[in-house]
């Protein structure tokens, strides 16, 4: 457990000395803090004129602001984050402090674990700073939907599990760049899964949407908690895990 | 202490290590001592438990390298060969989180940073970051963090490489001063070092062990077929005419235009004596007569040239069998 710490102290430290965590933070909050004034003006726009015509605005207001809200933060999250996992094997692999890391009397799973929760740490640092805007729009007087915890959940679950197939691409390279783009073009493949699903047929349209990232966020940005989806992200997180632990005792292996 | 037990190592197809064994008594100092491409340091990462054996094991206080890994990772101090470090650290935080990834308690963890900051003279850059310091600085930081929480086991991969000669000489006396306290396993080109530092020499060439020794023993064993060197003031030709008719004498090589000869001659002959007589007899003055010890830089050469002069054989045999 102390090891766990140590790693994962140095790890989240190492973060804010470098100018990446400092890029991924800014740009994240500069883009969703757009995404989120322009979305809840629009809700509360919306919510008034509804609240004056009851009649004609019959509509979900959730349904048509704030699940593309989340979606858009979403997208955004999907662009930036493997920037915060590519370097966190890579980087010691091409340095050569790989070696003297994993002389040390660590178990890899300590390792792993306090690499992954640096990434996590940093990435709720990022997210829950945009906690500000909320503070913001509720001192002007904005009502927030109860929506936005859902939504915030899905995000968290969504970036952690990013996080976690980004960290596997990490261990299997030792060049960072590679780390980033291999893992940004998995997760969007894992993404745009549910989109195929109506062209692969019936049965394997259902394990691809049921594969999805998006197809479990949805219902997060809607609202609604569903435990199968809570389930889908756990898993996928410590599937994801689980093999890079495997590549990590792999290297051992082969040297 | 360390026992390596018939060790190989291959990288694919590759062989890095092949059948070495050798012992390792608590408190001795021992020097690996190989050309590059040797494999001291693949031997070193597999006592460090960074990769295992391909076959053979290898038991550090009687703890199995790999089977037992983290158990033996707590008990070596390591310094990898191009001392990789985190940058982007400065120095204390870096010492305090190898102090707490060695499992020192909080109480513990700054004196234990506190000592190995005094040993390896670091106070001058505690508070810089690890990628502004110097080289030689680099180096005493590598070696502070494998000296954090006083291990019993120290291997140390080149470490006085790159290093200007002051800092060579603190660096030897460091490791020097943990004779018979500490175990030392220390990789090196260099061989006045192994010969100043060790008390045990395993020279390693091509993946083998081709000697293990002490550095007098590998000096005296070598300086049998040992050579004299001989000055006169005789005519050259005459002299080397004379001395070649000399019992135990094997060759004689060039003057050196001063008179001066170097005589290869038989191991174990007393042969200064009748040189001396020869010399005499033909009326000639005589300067020198001294024999030239062997140094292990002869040695290392000499064994190392042998074993590639014996595979190169084996590799014709080899080819002319088929
Ligand atoms: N990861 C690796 N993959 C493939 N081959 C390797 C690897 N590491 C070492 N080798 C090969 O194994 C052999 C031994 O290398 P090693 O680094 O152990 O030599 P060394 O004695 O430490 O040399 P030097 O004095 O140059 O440090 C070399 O031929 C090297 O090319
Ligand atoms: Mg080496």
């Amino acid at each position: 457990m102390s090891n766990f710490w140590a790693v994962f102290k140095r790890e989240f430290k190492v973060y804010f000395t470098s100018p990446i965590a400092y890029a991924v933070m800014i740009i994240f909050l500069v883009t969703a803090g757009y995404f989120f004034f322009t979305g809840i003006s629009y809700y509360s726009m919306l919510s008034f004129q509804a609240s004056q015509n009851p009649q004609i605005y019959k509509v979900n207001l959730s349904d048509i602001v704030m699940n593309p809200l989340f979606g858009n933060i979403s997208v955004v999250m999907l662009l930036m984050l493997p920037a915060l996992t590519m370097r966190l094997f890579a980087e010691e692999k091409k340095t050569g402090t790989y070696e003297l890391l994993f002389t040390y009397p660590l178990r890899d799973v300590e390792v792993l674990l306090g690499k992954y929760f640096a990434a996590l740490g940093v990435f709720a640092v990022m997210v829950g700073l945009t906690g500000v805007y909320l503070i913001i729009l509720l001192f002007f007087g904005k009502s927030i939907p109860d929506v936005v915890l859902a939504g915030y959940l899905g995000l968290f679950l969504m970036g952690a599990a990013f996080l976690a197939l980004g960290i596997l691409v990490s261990a299997m390279t030792e060049n960072q760049i590679v780390a980033s783009v291999v893992s940004f073009g998995l997760l969007l493949i894992l993404w745009l899964l549910s989109w195929t699903s109506s062209m692969v047929g019936p049965q394997l349209g259902k394990v691809f949407e049921y594969l999805s990232l998006i197809k479990h966020f949805n219902n997060f940005s809607r609202g609604l908690l569903d435990t199968a989806d809570l389930a889908y992200y756990l898993c996928f997180i410590f599937f994801f895990l689980f093999l890079t632990l495997r590549v990590l005792e792999s290297k051992r292996w082969r040297g | 202490m360390i026992e390596v037990d018939h060790i190989s190592k291959f990288f694919g197809p590759v062989p890095a290590v092949r059948d070495v064994t050798f012992q390792v008594g608590k408190g001795e100092i021992l020097g690996f001592l190989g050309p590059n491409g040797a494999g001291k340091t693949t031997t070193m990462r597999i006592l460090t438990g960074f990769f295992p054996p391909t076959s053979g094991s290898a038991r550090i206080g009687g703890l199995d390298v790999f089977e037992k890994s983290l158990e033996v990772r707590k008990k070596i101090g390591y310094l990898p060969e191009n001392v990789p470090l985190y940058k982007e650290m400065i120095v204390e935080d870096y010492l305090k989180f190898v102090a707490e990834v060695k499992g020192l308690d909080r109480s513990q963890r700054k004196k234990a940073v506190g000592q190995v900051v005094e040993t390896c003279g670091l106070e001058p850059v505690i508070k810089r970051f690890i990628r502004n310091i110097s080289k030689g600085f680099r180096q005493r930081v590598g070696l502070a963090q494998a000296l954090i929480g006083d291990p019993e086991l120290l291997i140390l991969d080149e470490p006085t490489i790159g290093l200007d000669p002051k800092q060579i000489f603190d660096i030897r006396n460091l490791i020097r001063s943990y004779a018979g306290e500490k175990t030392i396993i220390l990789s090196t080109h260099i061989l006045p070092e192994v010969s100043m530092i060790c008390e045990r020499i395993v020279i390693i060439n091509q993946g083998r062990v081709v000697a293990v020794d002490s550095p007098e023993n590998l000096s005296s064993e070598l300086s049998g077929s040992g050579r004299i060197r001989l000055r006169t003031g005789g005519p050259a030709e005459d002299v080397r005419a004379k001395l070649a008719q000399v019992d135990g004498v094997i060759s004689l090589g060039e003057s050196d235009g001063q008179g001066s000869f170097v005589i290869e001659i038989e191991p174990k002959e007393e042969i200064q004596p009748r040189l001396a007589s020869a010399v005499i007899e033909a009326g000639w003055d005589l300067y020198e007569l001294t024999p030239i010890a062997a140094t292990l830089e002869d040695i290392f050469i000499n064994l190392v040239t042998q074993e590639s002069e014996e595979a190169e054989t084996v590799s014709r045999e080899d080819v002319s069998d088929e």
